[in-house]
């Protein structure tokens, strides 16, 4: 126990090579991004590429994985962009991109692979295969990978429309739907691998699996997945800080609705031997819903703001801006009960299972159902 | 929680305002409140909620405000008792709080530390001065703050972390109470005060805004305001309109604004890329004080007022027409010149008409390829499918304009022409849609275009088959053309002759329906559907002779008899007979335009907006040390030989208890006599 002793090491002598490649990488490519493109770049895009470095090489820092993913993404999505010798037509043509790695193929693989994984996952929790769980896991991870590079290469591919039509791809439903799964599946990754719990996939696979069908019907049925050039509205340097904040918020909350469900049912005896201690559950999704609120948090604020710019006002009581206020308020609430009161147990799992018909509502409902100023995806 | 019961009403309002449960009822109440304004669309014109609601639910749905539901009072007194028992809460928790921040609550006795639920007690050999400085120096390395506590029979290490938890308390709290300040800075308070008072009021009249009373006009000292204005290329405003209720506010404005030019800039797939506007301010002396570009997304900023690009509209393009008096046997159209916006008298044969021009579009991008076709089943396909966007089937169809034709007695319909012509199944037309009511589509009348494009086979057909002059000359025709030549002369030919008149009349008076109509009247049940087809032969064929005569008075060529003329003598026929459904007199063909574009503005002043963003950082600030930085505290009571640990948090999470037990083995090793030692 001499290791208890000591206090911890300062950060920099934790680092390992690995991790100061990572970084140099990441420095490397961003400063390249930045000569190369910069004359694209409005100061604000500037600023956002140079924060992305120190940002990127810390969360990779934080959690070790990650070094190896950005990579993967980063290399797979060069050797894709090489494939197309800057000609769109070779998406039909070259092997790679049309069986694998065009922006499309990328992301129809990553959803077969999550439903690989789904079904892998409900496999090893009801056989109790340690191996068959393990292999959910790494399917996960590919998915994830998949799902990247399919944006990474979407995001090159629009520029070769035209580069007054390139754009980051977070700019419609179709294109969110693929950012939701991508962070609700690495949200449940790392907390996976902090608890020491596989089963767990099994449920929060379930509503990243539904997101896949919603992605597969909205591409078959509705063509959603053509890439459109930007409404003028949305030609801003807020949308790529304030769209992904979003969905790590509704990552998150989706997250922490699916646990909910895990505790309810582990609570009740029903696959009780096979989910993790309820007590468990509930700390996983209390840091499930803390990490989404704090997100969700700063997204509304930089879409209030983002609203000042284009809209006149940070608060114009659009349908969006006041669902998004009605979430805020709920798992607000929600926190409030569980750190003022203290209070545990069911309640507050029917709570975070209920939060997310209210967040489904405020993300999906409100573009169908309502009108407003917020109209980006319909469907 | 557990208070003496109040004494005074002051002292139960304190309780109220401050307890957790009125807090979470807020919250929730709140939240409800706001959903209906997302249910109920807000700020429409007020005859929309009576058309919808009826005049009773209307009444009531008004006197609860809900047509502006986040500016009623009910609502902002929601927000008044959320700013109130928030501040109530901070004012209630902040001197424990900051006295708990400071504290190290050194005063703890130590069967207290005996009894606390996360304790851990060693026997030891070190003197108690020296475990508690390798204690303290563990503790440290922890991120502990630790205070040493020299006692008489040995040492108290009081040790506290995390306790920004309790200051993000304070930040998130307080930036509540800003944000919810700032807003109502922002909001329309001062007016209504004002209105209460009967200092201003709203004005519902439609009238030029010069007009406008100062009892309806804000000064341009009004702190916060957000309206709206529309300035054609090449005029300018100082006002805004502000839209209140079923009425509206002029807004002064401290300066002008003059719109140079506005633009739109396409993609090339035809949807919009960008919207300007090149605007001069200047000030009230006339003098350019700033020239600027504002698009979407890029506002300027003047004095503390922005200016938004936030609609377009036509700003009075002006419009050369010619028009065809659709029931007069003349072919020859008149001139009409118009401007959009406004009115011009029209004088028809079916009477005196007043022109109203609503609007002008530079193009129209519609769908001109029927079914889109759905991507290939074939699931190879479309894994390489091609997320680029295939647009083929839209298609820019050009110029049209909009206009109400107004009759006498104030009636009117609404009518929408295009200026080019437009390809359907092979063939090409001029289009005119009409509808009674706003809410109603276009439907649309289509006249055929001859080989040379023009309307002008069409326009003489009409005009001799509504002559009634040129009807014997039609019927001889047709029926010498539809007789041997053995036949001419005969009781046939007289017979055919008589039935052609017949047939043209009862078409230039009600079209195919007066001819159905005529042929239900007249032929038995069983014969009727023969008796159509003959009559339509015999319509189609007399069309066609007229076509020839009119060509020929017209001194053009005669037309070929050939498929193209056949289609376009039947295409003729049907929209003649639309005409009499078409429910004007004229129709008016664009001929030239001189568009002019208005800009949309959005100028909106907000004094609390630095308010609601500072409040947001403290708000991030807060909600970020509240749920990631854990306020933990440490005692370690050292006696000689003895050590007691004990550890409380006010969340004990999973992690909470990982420490605990980390601490608990941290002091186990420290204890031992070689640990020591060794450190």
């Amino acid at each position: 126990m001499e290791l208890a002793l000591n206090a911890p090491h300062p950060l920099f002598k934790r680092l390992s090579w690995f991790d100061w490649l990572f970084a140099a990488l990441v420095t490397a490519g961003g400063l390249f991004a930045l000569s190369r493109y910069g004359d694209y770049m409005d100061i604000y895009e500037k600023a956002i590429l140079l924060a992305m470095i120190p940002a990127l090489s810390a969360f990779g820092w934080f959690w070790k994985p990650m070094r190896v993913l950005v990579i993967v993404i980063t290399l797979v999505s060069l050797f894709a962009i090489g494939q197309y010798q800057g000609d769109l037509a070779r998406m039909e043509q070259a092997f790679f991109l049309k069986y694998l790695i065009s922006s499309q193929a990328a992301i129809m693989w990553m959803c077969a692979l999550f439903g690989l994984a789904t079904l892998a996952y409900w496999g090893g929790m009801l056989s109790r295969s340690e191996f068959t769980l393990r292999t959910a896991s790494a399917l996960t991870w590919c998915a994830v990978a998949m799902g990247f590079i399919g944006l990474m290469v979407r995001w090159y591919e629009s520029y070769l429309i035209g580069a007054d039509v390139g754009h980051i791809p977070v700019s419609n439903l179709y294109e969110v739907f693929v950012l939701f799964c991508l962070i609700t599946a690495m949200m449940y990754l790392y907390y996976e691998a902090r608890y020491q719990t596989r089963q767990l996939g099994a449920l929060v696979l379930l509503v990243i699996s539904a997101a896949v069908g919603f992605i597969l019907w909205y591409t078959f049925d509705k063509g959603a997945h053509e890439i459109q050039p930007l409404v003028p509205a949305l030609k801003s340097w807020w949308m790529k800080l304030h769209v992904p904040a979003n969905f790590i918020g509704y990552g998150a909350f989706s997250l922490s609705a699916m646990l909910g469900v895990g505790y309810l049912l582990s609570a009740r005896g029903i696959l009780a031997s096979r989910l993790p201690r309820p007590d468990i559950i509930d700390d996983m999704m209390y840091k499930a819903i803390a990490i989404g609120f704090v997100f969700f948090t700063i997204a509304t604020i930089l879409g209030a703001m983002w609203a000042a710019e284009a809209w006149g006002g940070y608060w114009s009581w659009d349908p969006k801006e006041t669902w998004a206020l009605i979430v805020w308020l709920n798992y607000a609430a929600w926190l409030h009960i569980r750190l003022v009161k203290g209070l545990r147990g069911p309640m507050l799992a029917w709570w975070a299972v209920i939060g997310l018909f209210v967040t489904t509502f405020a993300f999906l409902g409100v573009n169908m159902f309502l009108s407003g100023l917020h109209s980006y995806g319909t469907l | 929680m557990k208070q003496p019961a109040p004494h005074t009403f002051g002292r139960a309002l304190f309780e109220l305002l401050s307890s957790m449960r009125f807090a979470i009822s807020l919250l929730s109440i709140l939240a409800v409140a706001s959903i209906i304004g997302t249910v109920l669309k807000q700020a429409e014109p007020y005859n929309n909620y009576l058309i919808q609601l009826g005049s009773f639910w209307f009444a009531v749905y008004e006197k609860l405000g809900l047509y502006d539901v986040y500016h009623a009072a009910w609502f902002l007194l929601i927000l008044v008792f959320l700013v109130a028992s928030t501040s109530v809460c901070i004012t209630r928790n902040a001197p424990n709080f900051a006295r708990e921040m400071k504290s190290f609550r050194e005063h703890v006795s130590e069967q207290s530390l005996a009894a606390f639920k996360h304790q851990h007690s060693v026997t030891t050999g070190h003197a108690p001065d020296a475990l508690a400085a390798s204690a303290q120096r563990y503790l440290e390395g922890q991120g502990y703050k630790v205070k040493n506590l020299p006692h008489e029979d040995g040492v108290l290490l009081a040790a506290k972390a995390g306790s920004w938890n309790r200051l993000g308390y304070f930040l998130a709290h307080s930036a509540i109470v800003l944000i919810c300040i700032g807003g109502l800075m922002d909001g329309n308070l001062v007016f209504k005060a004002q209105q209460l008072l009967g200092l201003k009021k709203i004005e519902t009249r439609d009238i030029p805004q010069s007009q406008v009373p100062a009892i309806s006009r804000l000064t341009p000292a009004n702190l916060s305001f957000r309206g709206s204005v529309q300035i054609p290329e090449g005029s300018s405003a100082d006002v805004a309109f502000l839209n209140v209720a079923d009425g509206y506010l002029v807004q002064d404005l401290p300066f002008t604004v003059g719109l140079k030019q506005f633009r739109i800039e396409h993609y090339t797939t035809g949807q919009p890329k960008s919207f300007e506007s090149d605007l001069e301010l200047f000030d009230k002396s006339g003098k350019r004080i700033r020239t600027a570009t504002i698009a979407v997304n890029h506002p300027l900023i003047h004095d503390g007022i922005a200016i938004y690009q936030a609609s377009f509209a036509d700003g009075g393009t002006r419009l050369s027409l010619q028009g065809w008096n659709l029931f007069a046997p003349g072919v020859t159209p008149f001139a009409v010149q118009g401007a959009v916006y406004q009115n011009t008298a029209l004088t028809s044969s079916a009477g005196d008409y007043t022109l109203e021009f609503t609007d002008f579009r530079p193009f129209n991008i519609e769908n001109m390829g029927g079914d889109i076709v759905p991507p290939a089943g074939d699931t190879m396909s479309v894994l390489g499918g091609s997320p680029v966007s295939d647009k083929k089937h839209l298609r820019n169809v050009g110029p049209s304009f909009q206009y109400k034709l107004r009759d006498a007695r104030g009636q009117a319909r609404e009518f929408s022409n295009y200026m080019l012509p437009l390809e359907l199944d092979g063939r090409w037309y001029m289009m005119s849609g009409v509808r009674e009511s706003p809410n109603e589509a276009f439907r649309y009348m289509r006249m055929p275009l001859d080989a040379n494009g023009s309307l002008d086979s069409f326009m003489r057909l009409r005009g001799a088959l509504l002559n009634v002059e040129l009807r014997p000359e039609i019927a001889a025709r047709f029926a010498r053309q539809a007789l041997p030549q053995n036949a001419w002369g005969s009781a046939i030919e007289d017979k055919l002759k008589f039935s052609a008149t017949q047939v043209l009349a009862l078409f230039a008076e009600g079209g195919f329906q007066a001819l159905g109509k005529f042929i239900e009247a007249k032929v038995p049940a069983a014969e009727r559907e023969k008796a159509a087809g003959t009559y339509l032969r015999i319509l189609e064929l007399s069309a066609f002779e007229a076509l020839r005569l009119a060509h020929q008075q017209a001194g053009g060529a005669a037309p070929k008899a050939d498929d193209a003329t056949g289609w376009l003598v039947r295409d003729s026929l049907n929209s003649l007979s639309d005409l009499f459904v078409y429910g004007s007199p004229v129709y008016l063909q664009l001929m030239q335009f001189d568009e002019v574009k208005a800009s949309g503005l959005q100028l909106t002043r907000s004094p609390g907006k630095n308010v609601v963003y500072f409040g947001s950082l403290l708000l991030t600030l807060g909600v970020f040390f509240m749920l990631f930085v854990r306020e933990r505290r440490v005692w370690l009571r050292i006696k000689p030989g003895h050590a007691l640990l004990a550890m409380s948090s006010a969340k004990q999470t999973i992690d909470f208890e990982k420490e605990f037990a980390q601490h608990a083995s941290a002091l186990d090793s420290l204890a031992r006599p070689t640990a020591a030692t060794a450190s």
